[in-house]
């Protein structure tokens, strides 16, 4: 099925449609979960791994064959899709679900990218998805898809150095008090950190420029549901509530030693002998 | 090229250009006994003071003595800090009583040195007046203390849904009672109107200590002269604005900014017609930015909006902000007018990008609003707020650059940067000329008159929204006729015949 004499690199790019960051969140009247009817935008840290496959294709040049981003979600996930096809992706896969449906967990993610992977006729070589996606904070989306893939995984990356030829990423991860350097074998699922660095210089994701807004249009969308290719994506947590946290209690002044300790010792503080 | 000699009405040319040192003889200087009266009056927190008997840290009065630019640089020995408008008229009362000049002081983030001391008199901070007083959510009128700065007023009504009809680089640290006083412009100007617009009320203590209650929440009031349109742009010469009714528009419910490289400035004046003909009622800001301030934006952080090989070789930058109520409406509005832009026989653009998010949205701004602070990181700057036609904006950059070549002054040595930005949408040129090693009195004889008269020239304004304050008082003649100028010292002389309030400023 693959082409044996030049390797040619397919990359799929997972991306999510999440609440903005710049936007201030609020708890719904119901307690179920927040107020949706807010600005969103692409989760920031797909928005990295959009741009870490966008860089390695002007690396690599030609090396790289496709790059396919895909999202579960709402119709209106679909805006996020133009706008990663518009920074450079070449096509795009939505697996549409119901404005009203609850939002996929991780586990069912996972199996619908599985299930996406193997219908890939080219076949998919390296997997870049963001480390966590800002609404829900799980985390967990790519280490379950290497597990069910049975694939390399190399997560938290800051820096994505590919080999085609060799068919070996090399990846340096961000852990606690350093960096880690990790080569894995192609085929493989690399998530990405916040920051990410080329030619030692870290880089922020490229804006959508006019023209390529234009082009993206033109660009194909493949519309799948989850039906379709076999997933059942009804969570398997209940939320039983969604609070804020407690809000903060202004201090107050004291004019002197005296009245602070005896503030102090009001609200039970007791000093210890040395 | 301007020609500017041959063409310079005689008027101009025969005047004489000098800086009046303005006469200070008939005021008083702060004392001790003075600073024991204002304890009767004031909290002792209230008040700093040099002299002994408060002997308040330098460190601690320094920031009501210079600007934020660090150009004007005050005298003042004392300054107050009133909680209530009674306060301020008892401070008035007893100035007046004792001829002590005042400065009023909002955020001290003016730039043409309008709230520093020129000589002895005494700081008046509204800082400390900083309730809102009332907010009428059906109507959208706020009712506050000029001493608010303008972000809390507009956290403070962001959850009902409004917004304050003015936004400008400062509102971190502007105050709204500033903001009126100087009548300032910014970036909405070109939606909402001016404050003479939307300012429905004001109470002010007039320089005896009498205070004027016009805190009216009328939008329609024609009941004789309005006198509040004094204060507006009053520059606190006629009294010091204590509180403020304003109206407040409803918040749009969508916003977009689009960021569009020009190859020539020529473009922008046709983009200007296409863009407001196709966004028509939704388009609320239509920015400028030569290409000598966006390589310095680039340098000091901000952006980048384009990639090096997109912006290529343009020479100018446009920022358009839509807002309006419905965001398919407007996505599609803007999406047919970058189409016909960009599919164009011959584009008035080179590129462009539209904000995909609120991040990328505040992003876009921040590159303009980030301007001026790092204008300030360059050096010194001279910065001209100026109205000139629009087709004129660049020529007189180039004006500018041009002489300070001939002057030999263009280089690291002296004047490093010529820039423009601005409100196309208003007329309103931002000249910045950035001196690297700092101010220098040949500098400014090289910069003015020179840029006065080619304002006056092109028939423009010499302050388009910062005012006149005491860096331009001698240059009012370039934009206001000898009669203007006449019946403005005479409303002076009718509020303030004691000549105490913010002396030395706006009046020649």
């Amino acid at each position: 099925m693959r082409p044996s004499a030049v390797r040619l690199l397919n990359i799929l790019v997972p991306i999510k449609r999440a609440v903005d960051y710049a936007v201030k969140i609020r708890v719904n009247p119901e307690q179920t979960g927040i107020d949706l009817n807010v600005k969103h935008s692409m989760n920031p840290f797909d928005e990295i791994a959009v741009e870490e496959a966008i860089r390695i294709r002007e690396r690599l040049k030609d090396a790289v064959k496709s790059i396919k981003v895909v999202t579960i979600g709402p119709p209106k996930s679909a805006e996020t899709l133009r706008t990663a096809l518009a920074m450079g992706a070449d096509s795009a896969i939505h697996v549409e679900i119901p404005e009203s449906a609850p939002a996929p967990e991780p586990l069912g993610v996972a199996k619908t990218l599985k299930a996406l992977i193997e219908r890939q006729k080219e076949g998919v070589d390296v997997v870049i998805l963001g480390k966590q996606a800002i609404d829900d904070d799980a985390g967990q989306t790519g280490q379950m898809l290497a597990g069910l893939m049975g694939w390399s995984q190399a997560t938290f990356a800051s820096k994505v150095e590919v080999d085609p030829e060799q068919k070996i990423a090399n990846i340096t991860r961000e852990i606690d008090g350093g960096l880690e350097e990790l080569r894995c074998k192609f085929p493989v699922i690399i998530t990405t950190d916040l920051r990410q660095v080329h030619l030692h210089v870290s880089t922020k994701p490229r804006y959508a420029s006019l023209p390529n807004i234009m082009k993206a249009k033109k660009k194909p969308v493949e519309k799948l549901t989850a039906a379709e290719i076999g997933v059942d994506l009804t969570p398997r947590l209940e939320t039983i509530k969604v609070t804020e946290p407690p809000k903060r209690v202004g201090g107050g002044k004291v004019a002197s030693v005296d009245e602070l300790l005896a503030r102090l010792k009001e609200a039970g503080v007791t000093g210890k002998r040395a | 090229m301007l020609r500017l000699h041959n063409s310079i009405r005689p008027a101009f040319r025969s005047r004489r250009w000098a800086h009046n040192i303005p006469s200070f003889s008939h005021l008083n200087t702060v004392n001790e006994e003075d600073l024991a009266h204002f304890s009767s009056i004031l909290a002792p927190t209230s008040i700093l003071s040099t002299l002994p008997s408060i002997s308040t840290p330098a460190d601690d009065i320094a920031p009501y003595n210079v600007d934020w630019m660090g150009k004007y640089h005050g005298q003042a020995n004392s300054v107050l800090r009133p909680r209530t408008t009674q306060q301020v008229s008892e401070i008035v009362k007893y100035c007046a009583q004792r001829k002590i000049g005042i400065v009023p002081q909002g955020g001290n983030t003016g730039l043409v040195g309008g709230g520093i001391s020129l000589q002895k008199e005494i700081v008046l901070s509204l800082g400390a007046m900083n309730n809102v007083r009332s907010f009428d959510p059906v109507s959208g009128i706020l009712v506050a203390d000029a001493g608010c700065i303008l972000q809390s007023l507009s956290e403070h009504i962001a959850p009902h849904n409004h917004i304050m009809p003015l936004d400008l680089g400062a509102k971190g640290s502007c105050q709204i009672g500033g903001n009126i006083s100087t009548n300032a412009g910014g970036l909405r100007l070109l939606r909402y109107g001016s404050l003479h617009g939307t300012v429905l009320g004001l109470e002010v203590v007039l320089p005896d200590g009498t205070i004027l209650d016009q805190l009216s929440t009328l939008r329609k009031d024609n009941t004789g002269y309005d006198l509040k349109q004094l204060f507006i742009g009053g520059e606190g010469t006629l009294g010091i604005v204590t509180g403020v009714s304003i109206l407040t528009p409803p918040a749009p419910q969508a916003t977009n900014n689009i960021f569009l490289a020009l190859p020539h400035f020529d473009n922008v004046l046709p983009l200007f017609q296409i863009v407001k003909r196709q966004l028509g009622e939704i388009m609320s800001a239509f920015e400028y930015i030569d290409r000598t301030a966006y390589d310095m934006g680039l340098q000091h952080g901000l952006g980048p909006l384009l990639s090096a090989d997109e912006a290529g070789g343009s020479q100018c930058f446009v920022l358009v902000e839509t807002s309006g109520g419905n965001q398919d409406h407007d996505l599609e509005k803007l999406n047919n007018l970058l189409e016909s832009l960009l599919t164009a026989d011959e584009p008035l653009i080179n590129t462009g990008v539209l904000s995909q998010s609120p991040t990328q949205f505040n992003s876009i701004w921040a590159l303009r609003e980030g301007l001026t602070e790092c204008v300030q990181k360059e050096g010194k700057p001279y910065k001209y707020d100026v109205s000139v036609p629009l087709a004129d904006f660049q020529k007189v950059v180039d004006a500018v650059r041009e002489r300070m070549i001939s002057k030999g002054l263009y280089g690291d040595h002296a004047i490093s940067k010529v820039m423009g930005y601005g409100h196309v949408g208003d007329g309103n040129l931002h000249l910045n000329v950035i001196a690297k090693h700092g101010y220098r009195p040949e500098l400014e004889a090289a910069l003015e008159p020179f840029i006065y008269e080619i304002v006056a020239d092109r028939k423009g304004s010499v302050s388009a929204e910062h005012g006149i304050g005491s860096m331009k008082r001698d240059a009012l003649h370039y934009s206001k006729s000898d009669v203007s100028i006449d019946w403005m010292r005479k409303i002076k002389q009718v509020f303030d015949p004691l000549n105490i309030m913010n002396p030395g400023k706006v009046i020649p």
